[in-house]
This record gives structure tokens, C-alpha cells and sequence, in this order.
């Protein structure tokens, strides 16, 4: 057991790509956690997609002990927090864990939109920031006027802010001492009844469900008969540990400690995030504050593009669930797609990240469709059924619309935070997007919009547009603030005047028409010519909005075929038909699988 | 068995841009060898193939007409010998319509040729010279007089939709071919075809093949300018006066057993698959080799028959009767054509049905491959 005034609890702040990952590696081999060879490149980082896109996904925790200059040896928990707007209820509670932060700047990029929800929060939670600017040894670094942009942005004092590169290893020692000198010793009695908070979980394959603990009050070990508070079931602890970040059991962790236990649980979804842990007998009564069951915004549907791999989707998907609590799945048919998924996630880059686990590390070929979002609706009485109100989360289950007294889509509060030359643009596109404009601001040549936004807009490819208009310089962070009533309708796009399920959306009535017509030209392009002239259309209910004709196919012949030619003929036809094989037919139309994917894709004008 | 006969010439003085036949360019033949290898082919054949007299033999390659007369003479006689003639064989060979090939026409109506098809392609120069052939506008029509004084049946090739040919343009030069007078013409479309240099030049970007679109115009211009000259189309690129049909050619597309022999050459005889070595000196070995195999022969199994005598059938205007396929092939007609997509295609007018008979219409004729995809049931295909 360590000496409160021994310890302390920080997590790091930083935008994707400012050397978090880096800077935490740094941390960790010169505390001496991992020798060099010990050490693969970012080891917090320990999924390939978290590697590759430089972002944290699940938490991971590490304990180092640093003897620093008062001759004294800390115990220093390094919380790494999930780097995304996705995963806010997880950062929020991962910050709930620590006394203080370190608030990584890129010195040559500057403050983010991200960097800031993350710090606001991170001073909510009353922390003790110790600004780190990173990345001084490059060309373009301008550690001075990033100084100045943390004091006028963020309104912390940047005066004594460390000059670091984590990647040369400059500055790390001051940033060690910086934590023990600055960031306060967690408080806590230990001989109170247990309160552990539930920071985090995951799956291993041989220890079963993994728990990221802090404790708040009393002491966890080994054998202890604990129950969730929340959850409201009861477990026996079988290990308890930390991180070195290698697994190192230990007989107890005490209050204002951090570290992990095990107790024989099969499934994360029994861990939840923000839980109170406390003993069977003599127990806390009161829960930690801040408990949220985490719900999906976005949903969509996923499909094998080989029907026959449904069952090798449905094991995928239940192997990821098992290491991700935080998203949803139930069957789901299409009569374009055959059998798959309707997915919940927690926001955009949720879903993205879930799509290519599958696809790279359970080897799918999948079709995802367009994301959706939950609508409330209000339904009134009929002559058989009482009025009642529903959650829609498939376009396809959208009710008998004469029955609708109101939908409510849900809305966000977004920041947005971009070079000056790119703003006209995106109050464009904001406004495009129903967005009403809350507040405008400038900070040293940049500018931070606040808007309220549709969330059913955002995610209709809103990330890669506002990439795309402002080269990647602006950064984007969302709030979720509530249901707002809204003019929406179901509108069905009909090939040879047949529906096609997958690519029905609901969409506001005012931007129906411009979304119809953008869909209706990417598929007079994406779907092949036939035998015969193809209307495709958009409509709401019985009313077409856009139109475009496919026109009939004029040749496909083989000029000269003779003796010599018939086997090369056959295997032609051969080919044809396997290439058939592949499409989903609608109204005698046959629409390629790419077709789907193209049509659906987010993003692509 | 089969009734028809085709023999492979390989040799050629130039390769074609577009020609994707077994052609090769040689130095030197030597012609006794080719002789002696081409009647030893013929007779292992005939050992396997024979019984019913012939009623079709086609010379074809390469450029035949490169022969010389007294070797096709050499390899009539021989053919009549085991096969024996019926009454009024056709006998085709394929020329080119040079000055010095012109000289042997003579000789080669001698030694029994009947008909022949020439491969004039183009009356424009330029054209020519896009096409890589060797011989002038001016000695293609003079080659062509001269054939239709020697032989009694006189076909010859044109090749059209060329890249950026006009609607005015094919209209000008194929009213001028109608005007020749033969009671034949093969009119194709320029089809870029994988591995020829012309596919080089696409994929380069030397230039862009004509579009589908005009293509399509084109076909359409072609069909109603013959039906009107009174030689309307027969087959997708073949137009005959009546009674002067390629008999030969109606062979493959009837899907009727026929004999191949020289490199290259493909056969059907009883539901056998045969083809020889296509290069010319591997086929000069295997001949010369006793005991070796000349060909490679492969059985196909009635399914597949089937989707080749539909394939082949429905690039006939005649169409395919479906109850004698059925009978021929032991297989339902329901298990050969997709009902249902007959029947969406018939009444969109790409496809007609007269008692068993089903057949492709003029409108339907250039989009063939496509219906074929449609019509020709998934069970006859290979899985």
C-alpha cells in the first residue's frame, strides 16, 4: 500500500496526432516499465487500428514508480484517455479517475477543437493541468505563440508549460517532475467501506473480463465478495493488479490507488463504465455520482456481401461485442441485402471503427448502409392500436405516416475550430445542414464556431466534407443536447419503380429534394445498363421528388464467332453469369453489390 | 459425324493489329513438310471421323491463299479419298485481295476451289492503312474482279465502326460494296480483342474504339441498307442472297460436328472438344512424332453442348428450334432457357418464340451477348 501523499493520478489531453501515444512510451522506458526491447512502437496503443490512426480507442492504465528529486519514490497511474467525442462518458469517467492532467500541444499546430472539450473537461473535473508543448524540434514549431493560444484560448497559465519532444526525448524528465511538484496526491480513507469506481473494461482470453478500477474509498483485495451497484450483481474478486505496463499482481489496491481486478465475469457488458464496486457485507450505500447507461446514436445496417457468411458476421460481431459493451446489434433483413445486422454505436467514428475490425481483423466483406440516427415518434391513436410513441432507429420499420403526430430527432452542439480561410465555407456547409449558428469567435487567425446541429445531418458524411473543404485544418468536436422536433420525412428511392429498401433514409422535408436527386444521379451512374430504358427515383410516400433515366444498353455482341470460337465463347458466358450471381435483383433490374456500397458510401460527391 | 471439313493455313505475310486467329509470320515454309503433315493430320482424322461424305471444306488461317494451288489441290484429292464429296460440296477458301494472290486464283479454281471469301476490309485507303493490311483500295477491287470471273461464289470482308466512322461515311462505302454484285458479305464490327496490338494502342491510349452508342447506329444502318440491297443478314456480321449462307459456317452455328485439322484447328465430332498445337512448328513435331497425340480432345457433357448450340444457334436469324436441342441433348427446355426471362424479353422485342422455335430479332441481333447472359439457364453453366 503506498503513502497517499505518494501518489498520483494524471491522464493525458492531447489532439489525434500531437504525440500522446509518443509521449506516454516516453514516460514509461525512462521510469524503466518496459526495457527497450521490451518495448514495441506505442505500446498504450495496442489495437492495429489504434496504431495506424494514432488514436485511442479503450483506455489503458499504467503504474510507474518514479523517484524523483526530493529523493522520494511515486507511484505514478497513468490513465490514457479514449481520444474521441464518441467516447465522452468514457472520458469523462477516466478523468473522474485523476487529480490532474497533462495538456499535450502540438507547438507547431496549435490548440484543437478536441484538445479543448477535452481540457474544459478535464477542469471540470477540477484537475491540476500541466501544459506540455510537443514537438518543439520541428522546423515549423512556434512554441511561443502556442503558449500564448493556451493562456488566450484555454485561460490556463502557460508560463511554466514544458518544452518537450516526446519523440526525441526531450523534456521528460521535467515532465515527470512537473506531475509529482504539481498535480495533488489523491484523497481518500481507506478504512471507510469500499468505493471503487469502474473505469473500464475489457476481454482478455485468458483472464476473462479485465476491470480498470480506482479506488475512492477503502481498500479492494483479493477474495473480497464485492457487488456492481449498478449493475447489481455480485462477484468474487480472484486477482488484483496493475500495469507496468506488463500484468503484476498485488495483494490489495487502497484508496487513491489505480489498477485492475478480475472476478470471474464472462461478459463486458456486465462491467459497466462508471459503476460503484463495493463489498457484499458492509457495504457503501451510496453510489459514486456520474453513473450513465451509455445508449447508440448511430445505427446502421451491416451485411456480408457473400450471404453465406452470416453466421461467420453474426460470431464476428459477437466476438467484438464481447471486448465493446458499448454497442448494440440484433438481426436484421433486407430483401437487397439478404440477412445482417442493425448495429448501434456511440457516434460516427464508432461505427468506423467497429466496420474495419470486422473487415480486417475477422476478414468480412461487408455493405454497410447509411447511418442512421434515433428518432422519437409520436404515433397517434388509430382504430386498432392507442396512441403511442416509438424509437426509430431503421428507416425500414418508419410507420404509416398518416399516423405520425410529430418526430423528434435528436440534436448536438458542435465546435468547430478552423484556419480563417476556410470559415466561409463551412458556415456553408453548416448552414446547408440545418445548422443554427450559436457563436463566432477568433483566436490568433482562427476561428471557433459553435453551432447546433441536426445529428442526422453530421452524420451524413458532415466529417469528410468538412475535411475535404478545409484540407483536414479544422477540427470538430459534438456535444449531444437533446431531441428537437423536426419536419422529417421517409424518403424511398425505386429503381424500375420498385422500392429499394437498403437505400431508403429519413431526411428533413427541406433537403429531401437535393438529397433525392444527388442519390438518383449516383445511381443512374453506378448501376449498370440493361436490356431496357430504367427510371430511377426518389419519392416521398406516392410523390416523386427526382428522377433520372437509365438508358437501354445498345450493344453487346461478339462480332465474328466460328468453329475455333466456341469454347473462348462459353467460358465468356461463364463468366457473365458468375458476374450475375453477384447482384441483387429489384424489379428485374440487377444492381451490383458495388453499387450498394458506392451509393451508400458517406462522403463521396 | 461430321460433314464438314476445316483446314488451318497458320501463315501469314504481316500480323493484323486486330486479328486474334492462329497467325504466324515465318521466313521460309517449307511447303513439302507442311505437305506431308497436313495429309497425316488429315488421314488420323479421318480414322476417327469419317463415313459420311463431305459436304463442306474451309480453308482458313492465316492466309490460305498464300498455299500454293497444287497443295490444295494435294489436300482435296486426299480428303475425297477418305471422306468422299457429296453433290455439290462447298468448297471455301479465304484470300487476300493482293495482285500476286490474284494471279493464283485460276489455278486454285483448278484444283477445286468453289468460293471465295476475300479479305478486302475496306474500300478507303486510309482505312487500310489503319488496319495494317498490305494491299491498296485499288488492288482490293481489281483482286475482286478478278474472283468473281474465277469462282462461281464470291464472298468478301469488311470491317466498320472504326474508331470515329460517321453514320455518312459507312453509308457511302457500304452502298458501294452492295454494288459489287456478290451474293455474299461478312460486315464486321471492329472488336478490340485482348492481346492484338490494337489492344495495346487502347489501353495506350492511341486511340478510343468507337463508342457503344454509335456502334449501335452503325448495326442499324448496316441491317437495313442489306435487307433493302436484298442480301439480308443471316447471322450477326453474315449476309447472304437466299441460298448462298455459307454452308461451312452454318455447320458451327448449327452446332453440327465438323473436323479441324492444321495448328490451331478446333473440331466437334460426337461431343468431343478437339483442338491441335496452335504454334506451327510444335504442330510439324507432334505430327512427325509416331505415336504422338496431334490433338487434344476433351469430352463435353450435355449440358455444356447445349449452351454451345445456343450460343452458336441464336446468332442465326433462323433462331433455335428448342424441342430438337431437347431431344439432342437429353435435356428439358425448361433446364436450357430462363422461362421467365424469355418472356421478359419477348416482350420487350429482343426475342421471338414461334412454336418451339425461339429466336433473337433484328432489334435484339447486337445486343446478343447480353441476352445470351439472360436466356441461357444457370444450370448450363458451370458452377
Amino acid at each position: 500500500m503506498t503513502d497517499l501523499a505518494l501518489i498520483r493520478n494524471f491522464s493525458i489531453i492531447a489532439h489525434i496526432d500531437h504525440g500522446k501515444s509518443t509521449l506516454a512510451d516516453r514516460l514509461i522506458q525512462f521510469t524503466g516499465g518496459l526495457t527497450e526491447r521490451e518495448m514495441s512502437a506505442q505500446v498504450l496503443d495496442n489495437m492495429d487500428i489504434e496504431k495506424e490512426r494514432g488514436i485511442t480507442i479503450k483506455a489503458q492504465t499504467v503504474r510507474l514508480n518514479y523517484t524523483a528529486k526530493d529523493g522520494l519514490t511515486y507511484q505514478l497511474n497513468l490513465m490514457d484517455t479514449p481520444g474521441h467525442v464518441d467516447f465522452a462518458y468514457e472520458v469523462s469517467r477516466s478523468l473522474a479517475a485523476c487529480e490532474g492532467a497533462l495538456l499535450v500541444v502540438d507547438a507547431a499546430q496549435g490548440v484543437e477543437a478536441q484538445t479543448l472539450a477535452n481540457v474544459y473537461q478535464s477542469i471540470e473535473h477540477d484537475h491540476e493541468i500541466v501544459p506540455v508543448i510537443n514537438k518543439i524540434d520541428l522546423p515549423a514549431a512556434e512554441p511561443e505563440q502556442v503558449r500564448k493560444e493556451i493562456e488566450d484560448i484555454i485561460g490556463i497559465d502557460a508560463s511554466e508549460a514544458v518544452l518537450a519532444s516526446a519523440k526525441s526525448g526531450i523534456g521528460i524528465a521535467e515532465i515527470l517532475e512537473a506531475i509529482v511538484t504539481k498535480i495533488p496526491p489523491p484523497k481518500g480513507d481507506r478504512d471507510a467501506p469500499l468505493k471503487a469506481m469502474l473505469v473500464d473494461s475489457w476481454y482478455d482470453p485468458y483472464l476473462g473480463v479485465v476491470i480498470l478500477v480506482r479506488v475512492i474509498a477503502g481498500t479492494i483485495r483479493k477474495g473480497l465478495h464485492v457487488k456492481f451497484m449498478q449493475g447489481g450483481t455480485d462477484h468474487l474478486i480472484d486477482r488484483v493488479g496493475f500495469m507496468s505496463p506488463k500484468i503484476e499482481q498485488t495483494k490489495e489496491l487502497a484508496a487513491g490507488e489505480i489498477g485492475f481486478i478480475t472476478a470471474q465475469i464472462k461478459e463486458v457488458a456486465q462491467a459497466k463504465v462508471g459503476d460503484t464496486i463495493t463489498t457484499v457485507k458492509n457495504g457503501a450505500t451510496e453510489a459514486l455520482a456520474g453513473f450513465k447507461e451509455v445508449q447508440p446514436v448511430v445505427f446502421c445496417g451491416m451485411f456480408p456481401v457473400d450471404a453465406a457468411e452470416f453466421e461467420k458476421l453474426r460470431d464476428s460481431i459477437g466476438k467484438l461485442r464481447l471486448n465493446d459493451a458499448s454497442f448494440s446489434f440484433e438481426t436484421e433483413s433486407s430483401a437487397a441485402l439478404g440477412f445482417g445486422f442493425r448495429c448501434g454505436f456511440l457516434g460516427l467514428l464508432h461505427l468506423e471503427i467497429i466496420q474495419e475490425r470486422l473487415t480486417r481483423e475477422y476478414d468480412m466483406d461487408l455493405i454497410t448502409t447509411a447511418p442512421s440516427v434515433v428518432y422519437r415518434i409520436q404515433l397517434n391513436k388509430s382504430r386498432t392500436d392507442p396512441a403511442q410513441e416509438l424509437m426509430l432507429h431503421n428507416p425500414a420499420d418508419y410507420p404509416d405516416p398518416s399516423r405520425i403526430e410529430q418526430i423528434d430527432e435528436p440534436w448536438i452542439k458542435a465546435t468547430i475550430y478552423t484556419p480563417d480561410e476556410y470559415l466561409g465555407s463551412i458556415l456553408k456547409l453548416c448552414q446547408d445542414r440545418r445548422g443554427i449558428q450559436l457563436d463566432l469567435t477568433y483566436v490568433g487567425g482562427r476561428a471557433q464556431i459553435t453551432y447546433e446541429l441536426p445529428l442526422n445531418e453530421v452524420v451524413f458524411d458532415f466529417y469528410d466534407r468538412l475535411k475535404s473543404i478545409s484540407r483536414g485544418y479544422a477540427s470538430f468536436d459534438y456535444e449531444q443536447i437533446g431531441l428537437r422536433e423536426g419536419d422529417l420525412v421517409k424518403m424511398s428511392i425505386l429503381v424500375n419503380n420498385e422500392p429499394v429498401d437498403a437505400l431508403s433514409m429519413i431526411v428533413h422535408r427541406g433537403v429531401a429534394e437535393a438529397r433525392g436527386r444527388h442519390m438518383c444521379e449516383r445511381l443512374k451512374d453506378l448501376i449498370p445498363r440493361h436490356l431496357f430504358k430504367i427510371p430511377v427515383q426518389a419519392a416521398i410516400g406516392g410523390k416523386v421528388i427526382a428522377r433520372e433515366t437509365i438508358a437501354a444498353m445498345r450493344k453487346d455482341v461478339t462480332a465474328k464467332c466460328y468453329g475455333g470460337d466456341i469454347s473462348r465463347k462459353k467460358k465468356l458466358l461463364d463468366k457473365q453469369k458468375k458476374g450475375k450471381a453477384k447482384m441483387r435483383e429489384y424489379g428485374n433490374v440487377s444492381i451490383p453489390q458495388e453499387a450498394f456500397i458506392a451509393a451508400l458510401r458517406m462522403g463521396e460527391e | 459425324m461430321a460433314r464438314a471439313l476445316y483446314i488451318h493455313w497458320p501463315f501469314c505475310l504481316k500480323k493484323c493489329p486486330y486479328c486474334d486467329f492462329n497467325s504466324h509470320v515465318r521466313a521460309g515454309v517449307d511447303v513439302a513438310a507442311w505437305q506431308a503433315a497436313l495429309l497425316a493430320d488429315m488421314r488420323h482424322e479421318a480414322g476417327l471421323a469419317s463415313g459420311e461424305a463431305l459436304e463442306s471444306i474451309f480453308f482458313g488461317g492465316g492466309t490460305p491463299s498464300l498455299m500454293p494451288p497444287s497443295l490444295v489441290g494435294a489436300l482435296l484429292e486426299e480428303a475425297e479419298r477418305l471422306w468422299g464429296f457429296a453433290p455439290g460440296i462447298e468448297i471455301t477458301l479465304e484470300a487476300n485481295p493482293s495482285s500476286v494472290e490474284a494471279s493464283k486464283f485460276a489455278d486454285l479454281a483448278d484444283a477445286g476451289v468453289g468460293r471465295v471469301s476475300l479479305g478486302l476490309q475496306s474500300l478507303d485507303n486510309a482505312a487500310l492503312k489503319f488496319l495494317g493490311r498490305l494491299h491498296s483500295a485499288e488492288e482490293g477491287l481489281a483482286a475482286l474482279e478478278v474472283a468473281q470471273k474465277q469462282f462461281r461464289r464470291v464472298s468478301f470482308d469488311l470491317i466498320y465502326a472504326l474508331p470515329g466512322q460517321s453514320v455518312e461515311n459507312w453509308r457511302g462505302e457500304l452502298e458501294r460494296a452492295l454494288g459489287f454484285g456478290t451474293d455474299h458479305l461478312s460486315l464486321y464490327q471492329l472488336t478490340i480483342e485482348p492481346g492484338t496490338r490494337f489492344a495495346t494502342d487502347v489501353r495506350c491510349g492511341a486511340f478510343a474504339p468507337l463508342e457503344d452508342d454509335p456502334a449501335a447506329d452503325l448495326f442499324a444502318l448496316t441491317r437495313e441498307l442489306t435487307d433493302a440491297a436484298g442480301i439480308p443478314a443471316y447471322e450477326i456480321s453474315n449476309h447472304a442472297r437466299p441460298g448462298e449462307q455459307s454452308r461451312h459456317n452454318l455447320t458451327y452455328w448449327r452446332y453440327h460436328d465438323y473436323c479441324g485439322i492444321g495448328p490451331g484447328a478446333h473440331g466437334r465430332r460426337g461431343g468431343v472438344a478437339t483442338v491441335r498445337h496452335k504454334k506451327p512448328e510444335n504442330f510439324l513435331a507432334a505430327v512427325s512424332a509416331a505415336g504422338n497425340r496431334i490433338s487434344e480432345s476433351r469430352e463435353l457433357g450435355s449440358r455444356e453442348q447445349a449452351a454451345e448450340a445456343l450460343l452458336m444457334g441464336l446468332r442465326l436469324a433462323e433462331g433455335v428450334d428448342l424441342a430438337r436441342l431437347s431431344a439432342r441433348f437429353g435435356l428439358p427446355a425448361a433446364s436450357m432457357i430462363d422461362a421467365d426471362r424469355l418472356r421478359l424479353l419477348t416482350d420487350l422485342s429482343l426475342v421471338w418464340q414461334r412454336g418451339d422455335r425461339i429466336g433473337v430479332t433484328p432489334s435484339g441481333m447486337p445486343l446478343l451477348d447480353a441476352l445470351l447472359g439472360e436466356l441461357v439457364s444457370g444450370e448450363l453453366v458451370a458452377a
